[in-house]
């Protein structure tokens, strides 16, 4: 076991855990974030993206010793007080979700999507996209969703 | 509840559950939910908040707050809003006004069950009967406290109007007078006339958007309580094999390990399986030490099976002509078939395949002496407190379930397995216990979807019509259908029955069926048996049609205006309350027809294809479009969607969802999915060895039309399957001119020049 000073949403966050521990499972069991999920543990599915300085990382593979500090923002971190982001929004507006279970996942990559394309082509989600998977297969509304979010996001909303 | 940390506290499901369970004021109440939607209304409850409670699905407080129980586990079908939303519509309430109180199981809600498209069905009657009820009561109420006429007064949004006397009261108001009324019997209370209805039929957000879209606490592996411990569970990789011995001392010494042990379990393949518990506290440190775990195993008798050896013996059963079984006969098949203007053969198989719901199976179960609290992502409740009672001991009655929302389900949390390991494992453990499925333990440990070959012959006479179809259909079979027994039967999922199409429609009929004799977990994936029945069916029905040199559309209206032999197979689609009705697949299939420009001409290497399916008293037709390239990649340009489902939708937003959900699960089942069975293990383990389609081959063009038929209102989880994969592969022989007759589509090379 060791102690890590973590940033977890703009707080910081001390944990004790074995080095190699997953970040994902320090989020969920250490500190009761449990938005980001648990779906293939090796970085093969997507549903445990979270953004490590800004990029979309799989948490599943990421040792929490690599972590350092580095700041780290999961899907309870996305809306800032109270206020849902344009895709967050987007996402309720256009229904997406079915059992939701991957969404947060989606959200956490679509959002650095848009900040790199603010008006993403369909083949800019395709490429941004395919890492996650949905088993409801809710792709359709996914993409309507992203389009709608960066529309939004054009009429003045924060991403 | 006083289990409950303020994580799992943090949801308002579990809020109103934990007040109610400490005011137990709705038990003995009783709205008997029976399968044929018929409720039977009690009598009002007082309560100790002063709430009018007239039925144990609702209650209106004084200050206007109106809660109505969500009580079908949601498993991404949308039945936490949809069913809810019937009874608000004829309660004439706002619905961004109404609280939905989610998560219990409880006897007073009668079938708690989630599955068989059976939810809107089955409580589409008694929730209006219920919201009528008691608006009816409210008004009664208003009448009573104004002394005027109650057909002088109007509801609307939560509230009872007297337009002559300009008077108005919110729902809240007439709660004190409306809890002294006797519940006027379900005969005397009218219904909304659909064409008023302002809710149903509307597009409507899932109510939980966003708490989903916050990551709030909401599924089974979300749940926490203090004091929880983290378990995974090893089973032998042989379904079903005995632990001989396991290192337990190295286990137990590893770090942030509580406890090791081996539970002996049953021969229930969708129950107990014997197996190593390793209890730890966290997740990650239980999921690290079973890396050093050993374990010898007694693999038992079917160590040496493997897909390739069943996929030989089912080439030689189904070339003979007699089956294990006969599923339907009608007039003589030989004889038409030695007679017919043309025969046509033709084998269609497809493989086992895995649910792989995004949340891999989990519980949390927390037994102390003769009672179990169980927090579980179960479609059924009621089953898996009977899972977790076989494996505890524990009555039943002394267990509650937490119903939580799950990640996915497709028929793999219809058992509950999961639960009962959970349980066995908090009571060795004498502690709350969280036990989280690895991928791997998903993919290997499923209940498939059971596998099938079927081996066809069509007779078709010289005007072109179908007067003998022949199926010598193959598929698994398990002892006691997987729970132990002397008896080989047809796995969960697996049969095929004597009501399906084209039977009835064909004077000479004949299948038979034949069962190769396995150990495998076989369950319900989404439409269960007709998933696959479809892409056989309509394909092969696409064949004989192209012999026939008739027009994929106008052969299968042919086929559907021929006059029907009696029902006398029932089967899956009629025995949901029904039979297959030529009419509404007529239906589905002109609209479809109309709505894609059937007809229209292509370049070589596109093409459109079209198929329809019964079931789960369903009726949808697709015409699917794709491309082909030259290399043969295969892409799906555009679907049509055409859906019967009866009179009324309830939800516009889940309802396309659903079917917008199926056409590409169905395409992702049809184009990669397989699990292959070697030296009886499953061998695939995570995605990147099962591949499900991503949004980059996602069709992009999906148009979903609701044909609005005369008929009662019915499920949509399911009946948007069957068809999605013969429409495209129809599509594809029509672009290409190559047969597509396997799932997965990725094993039939579909280059052409």
């Amino acid at each position: 076991m060791s102690e890590y000073q973590l940033h977890i949403n703009g707080q910081p966050r001390t944990v004790d855990v074995a080095p190699e521990t997953p970040l994902l499972w320090v989020l969920r069991d250490s500190l009761d974030l449990v938005g980001t999920k648990f779906g293939c543990g090796m970085a093969q599915c997507g549903a445990c993206s979270v953004h490590v300085d800004g990029e979309a990382v799989r948490s599943c593979v990421l040792p929490v010793s690599l972590v350092g500090d580095k700041k780290v923002v999961t899907i309870e971190g996305l809306a800032t007080e109270g206020k849902l982001t344009p895709l967050q929004q987007a996402w309720c507006v256009l229904d997406v979700a079915q059992c939701g279970y991957c969404q947060a996942g989606q959200i956490m990559c679509a959002s650095i999507l848009l900040r790199e394309k603010p008006k993403p082509t369909d083949a800019d989600i395709d490429l941004a996209m395919s890492g996650n998977l949905c088993r409801c297969a809710t792709y359709h509304r996914i993409r309507a969703g992203i389009h709608r979010a960066a529309e939004l996001a054009a009429e003045g909303g924060a991403r | 509840m006083s289990t409950n940390s303020p994580t799992a506290l943090d949801r308002r499901s579990f809020l109103s559950l934990s007040a109610l369970t400490g005011g137990g004021f709705l038990l003995g109440f009783y709205a008997g939910i029976s399968s044929s939607g018929g409720a039977e209304l009690g009598q009002p409850t007082d309560t100790s908040l002063g709430e009018f409670s007239p039925n144990a699905f609702l209650r209106i407080s004084p200050d206007g707050t109106v809660t109505i129980v969500a009580h079908k586990p949601d498993m991404g079908q949308g039945v936490t809003t949809s069913i809810p939303m019937i009874l608000a519509e004829e309660l004439d309430v706002d619905w961004q006004s109404v609280k939905l109180d989610i998560g219990r199981a409880d006897s007073a809600f009668g079938n708690q069950l989630s599955g068989g498209s059976r939810s809107v069905p089955n409580s589409y009657d008694s929730m209006r009967q219920m919201g009528a009820t008691a608006r009816a009561m409210l008004v009664t109420a208003a009448a009573q406290i104004w002394g005027v006429p109650e057909a002088e007064l109007t509801t609307a949004a939560g509230s009872v109007t007297h337009a002559a006397s300009d008077r108005k009261a919110g729902y809240g108001e007439l709660v004190a007078k409306a809890k002294t009324l006797p519940v006027p019997l379900a005969s005397s209370v009218r219904l909304k006339d659909p064409k008023d209805f302002k809710l149903l039929g509307t597009r409507v957000g899932n109510y939980q958007n966003r708490d989903i879209v916050t990551g709030k606490p909401l599924f089974g592996i979300d749940q926490k309580v203090p004091g929880m411990l983290h378990a995974v569970y090893q089973k032998c990789p042989v379904f079903g094999g005995k632990v001989v011995s396991a290192n337990l001392d190295t286990i137990k010494t590893l770090p942030g390990v509580k406890n090791a042990f081996i539970i002996a379990g049953t021969d229930n393949l969708v129950g107990l399986m014997p197996g190593v518990a390793i209890v730890a506290d966290s997740t990650w440190s239980a999921i690290s030490a079973r890396r050093q775990l050993e374990v010898q195993w007694d693999e038992g008798d079917h160590a040496n099976d493997s897909s390739v050896e069943f996929a030989k013996q089912a080439a030689e059963l189904g070339a003979k002509p007699e089956g294990m079984s006969v599923v339907r006969n009608d007039g003589d098949t030989s004889a038409a078939l030695a007679t017919a203007a043309k025969v046509i053969e033709a084998n269609y198989s497809y493989p086992l395949i895995a649910h792989a719901c995004m949340e891999p199976m989990n519980t949390l179960a927390y037994v102390q002496g003769d009672r179990a609290e169980l927090w579980s992502p179960c479609q059924e409740p009621a089953g898996a407190a009977r899972a977790a009672a076989a494996a505890t001991g524990i009555p039943v009655g002394n267990i509650k379930v937490n119903v939580a929302r799950m990640g996915g389900a497709f028929g793999r949390r219809w058992f509950a397995g999961f639960a009962a390991e959970a349980a066995i494992i908090s009571q060795k453990s004498g502690a709350p216990v969280k036990l989280t499925w690895t991928r791997e333990d998903d993919m290997r440990h499923d209940e498939y979807r059971p596998g099938g070959f079927h081996h066809f012959k069509g007779g078709i006479d010289e005007a072109g019509k179908l007067i003998a179809w022949q199926n010598h259909y193959v598929t698994f079979g398990v002892m006691g259908r997987g729970r132990g027994g002397e008896s080989l039967q047809a796995g969960i999922g697996a049969g095929l029955d004597g009501g399906q199409f084209p039977a009835r429609f064909v004077p000479n009929f004949r299948t038979v069926q034949s069962l190769l004799d396995c150990r495998i977990p076989m369950g319900p994936w989404r439409c269960p048996g007709n998933n696959a029945f479809g892409f056989a069916i309509q394909g092969f029905i696409d064949e004989l049609a192209n012999a026939a040199g008739k027009d994929p559309l106008l052969f299968r209206l042919d086929l559907l205006n021929t006059p029907p032999l009696p029902n006398a197979g029932g089967g899956r689609g009629g025995g949901f309350g029904g039979g297959f009705s030529a009419e509404r697949a007529r239906g589905v299939l002109q609209l479809a027809a109309e709505k894609a420009g059937w007809g229209k001409r292509f370049e070589r290497g596109q093409g459109a294809g079209i198929a329809f399916h019964f079931s789960h008293q369903g009726y949808v037709a697709y015409v699917a479009e794709v491309s082909v390239s030259k290399a043969g990649a295969l892409k799906v340009d555009r679907v049509v969607a055409a859906v019967d489902v009866g009179r009324q939708i309830v939800n516009l937003s889940g309802a396309e969802g659903q079917i917008e959900g199926s056409i590409i699960d169905a395409l992702s089942a049809a184009k990669y999915q397989e699990v292959v069975l070697e030296r009886g293990r499953m061998v695939k383990g995570n995605f990147a060895e099962y591949p499900m389609l991503r949004i980059n081959e996602a069709p992009t063009k999906i148009k979903v039309h609701f044909l609005r038929s005369d008929n009662s209102p019915t499920g949509l989880g399911e009946p948007g399957i069957p068809p999605l994969a013969p429409a495209v592969a129809n599509a594809v022989f029509a672009a290409i001119g190559k047969r597509i007759r396997e799932f997965p589509f990725s094993k039939t090379d579909l280059s052409w020049s």
